[in-house]
């Protein structure tokens, strides 16, 4: 039987549904946003209205109180729900690769799960949970301190760590993960030689483990950036899809989904994705200026 | 146990350490716990003080206000179909992909490469208008070909297999096959392809996996509630002002499901997989 295909083309049939895919979805889209942020435009009208307006959009989002506003909501979550889950993370991965025999996939399914379920059922059941008068978590507070019903959903004040809350929920044991294959990677030999001259556990975890866990550290806070920064879902759910009262938990992603979707104004909205981008790029670029500044001084 | 080194932790520490973790595994799962107890109260129940914290008697009635609201079974059935088709997509296309970059040499293999690497650091929200244009365009809109298909062949899974092909197929079989006069797609179908299992049991769950979770493209193009997947669907329920907590609390229990059997089942191979692309990423 003659081959179907020459081995000289093979390859190139093999890849050819990533190339197709990427080409469609991937290279063309991308390349197109960039294109529609220059650009004025209402979907509606069809795709003679589009009219080149150079940096108009860039300028308009200078200017635009709602753009600033959701900035700032998206970098203060990325850092109060970020921080958190690499301060817990840490220590709980150590505790489990030290003490932990028979309970560690036991204990480490548990705090992960939460990771791989459906955001959006969690995010609902995390409305009810959230609620003033009856909600658990209120309830469970008001158990154990004398304080007043907190409005989690409806302040503005308190939106924002709401959402936090959340957001460290699902992605602490994520981070506890990662943190847990950096530290079996550590040998055991250095410990063994380490306690060998006399160092205390206290002194092993912090001249040992945390110098050796900073690549580990490098690339999820990394991840924690690029993930915080685009968060969505979340916020989504819990603020019914608007941002919430006052805007509070509009992060940018929303912003831009908005934009697109109910103001219909491609345009300005491919013009925050891109904004939004460069600030993803630059804070991924500081993460690791301020990981090297480290371990030069170190 | 593994050997350790020595603690010089007091005791009481000790005891408070493991105390915090326990507290801590508690708070993760009370979340899901608290779902399944919803599911089976009335609204009126759920918003009581102190809330019930043992399951009620009320799941199927629930059910029964559910059915009302949404298509539910549709839903879940859009749900299952969009994630078990990405799956076999995925599946496919990134086996082939993983292949051609493990097996062949040709001109554009290290660009190419790159390429499949870079598409891993796009951030989803720069496509997301266009790539509904694109949809739109296609014909696409309310499709479930819309959700299956342009993600199939992902940057992940491709590396994947091609580090398990590279790293588990003896190129002399493969020569050994060429020889026999064996076709190149032969060779991959029957040869490779059955040798690949545990690469393609992982992938297959994080793809269903992802898929089943899925909001954000469902709701840039599924307009029709008929064609909403589950999360789409159950989040239309959510109301300001009269939301049915106990239905949408079942939906979602039943949403969550699958995800909780297949993680137990699965979760350390999930985990593995799921930190060894990230950490390769």
């Amino acid at each position: 039987m003659k081959p179907l295909i020459k081995l000289r083309w093979a390859p190139y049939f093999f890849l050819a549904p990533f190339m197709l895919l990427f080409f469609v979805f991937g290279l063309f889209p991308l390349g197109f946003s960039l294109v529609l942020a220059f650009q004025s435009w209402d979907p509606v009208q069809g795709l003679s209205s589009m009219t080149f307006v150079g940096l108009k959009n860039f300028a308009f989002l200078l200017d635009d109180d709602w753009f600033w506003k959701s900035l700032y909501n998206t970098l203060w979550l990325a850092v109060v729900s970020g921080l958190p889950q690499h301060l817990v993370a840490i220590p709980l991965a150590c505790f489990i690769h030290k003490r932990l025999g028979r309970w560690r996939n036991a204990v480490v399914g548990v705090y992960f799960m939460p990771y791989i379920t459906s955001t959006v059922a969690m995010a609902i059941l995390f409305s009810a949970l959230f609620s003033t008068d009856y909600g658990v978590i209120n309830t469970t507070l008001q158990f154990f301190f004398p304080i007043q019903a907190i409005d989690w959903l409806g302040d503005p004040d308190n939106i924002k760590p709401a959402i936090a809350l959340m957001v460290f929920w699902r992605y602490v044991g994520f981070n506890t993960v990662l943190y847990l294959a950096a530290l079996q990677a550590i040998p055991r030999e250095t410990y063994e030689a380490a306690t060998l001259d006399g160092a205390s556990p206290r002194q092993q975890f912090f001249f040992i483990t945390l110098p050796l866990l900073k690549p580990m550290m490098l690339f999820s806070v990394t991840l924690s950036v690029i993930g915080g920064l685009q968060l969505f879902e979340e916020p989504f759910v819990l603020t019914g899809g608007r941002g919430g009262s006052d805007q509070a938990g509009m992060t940018t992603a929303i912003y831009m989904f908005r934009t697109a979707f109910e103001f219909s104004d491609f345009g300005t909205a491919s013009a925050i994705s891109w904004s939004l981008f460069l600030v993803v790029a630059l804070l991924t670029w500081g993460t690791h200026r301020l990981f090297r500044g480290k371990k030069e001084a170190s | 146990m593994n050997p350790r080194p020595s603690s010089g932790l007091q005791p009481m520490t000790r005891a408070s350490a493991w105390a915090l973790v326990a507290v801590g595994a508690l708070i993760m799962l009370a979340p899901f716990y608290m779902m399944f107890v919803f599911a089976s109260h009335p609204r009126a129940e759920i918003f009581q003080v102190p809330p019930p914290l043992l399951p009620g008697t009320d799941f199927m009635s629930n059910m029964a206000i559910l059915l009302q609201r949404i298509p539910f079974w549709t839903n879940l059935g859009w749900s299952f179909y969009v994630a078990i088709a990405f799956t076999l997509c995925s599946l496919l296309f990134c086996s082939m992909g993983g292949y051609a970059f493990a097996i062949y040499e040709f001109p554009l293999k290290k660009p190419l490469f790159t390429v499949v690497m870079g598409t891993m650091l796009i951030p989803p929200f720069l496509g997301m208008i266009p790539n509904f244009m694109v949809m739109d365009f296609l014909g696409w809109i309310d499709r479930p070909i819309a959700l299956y298909l342009p993600g199939a062949a992902g940057a992940f899974g491709i590396f994947m297999v091609r580090q398990y092909v590279l790293s588990s197929v003896p190129r002399e079989l493969i020569e050994a096959a060429r020889m026999d006069g064996c076709g190149e797609f032969r060779i991959y179908w029957s040869i490779v392809l059955p040798l690949l299992g545990p690469a393609l049991g992982t992938l297959a769950l994080i793809s269903f996996i992802s898929s089943w979770n899925n909001f954000i493209s469902p709701l840039v193009v599924m307009r029709s509630l008929e064609m909403y997947t589950l999360p789409l669907a159950l989040r239309s329920m959510q109301n300001p002002v009269n939301t049915e907590w106990g239905a949408i609390m079942a939906g979602s229990a039943i949403a969550a499901l699958p995800l909780l059997v297949l993680f137990a089942l699965t979760s350390r191979r999930l985990i593995d997989g799921l930190v060894s692309g990230a950490v390769r990423g």
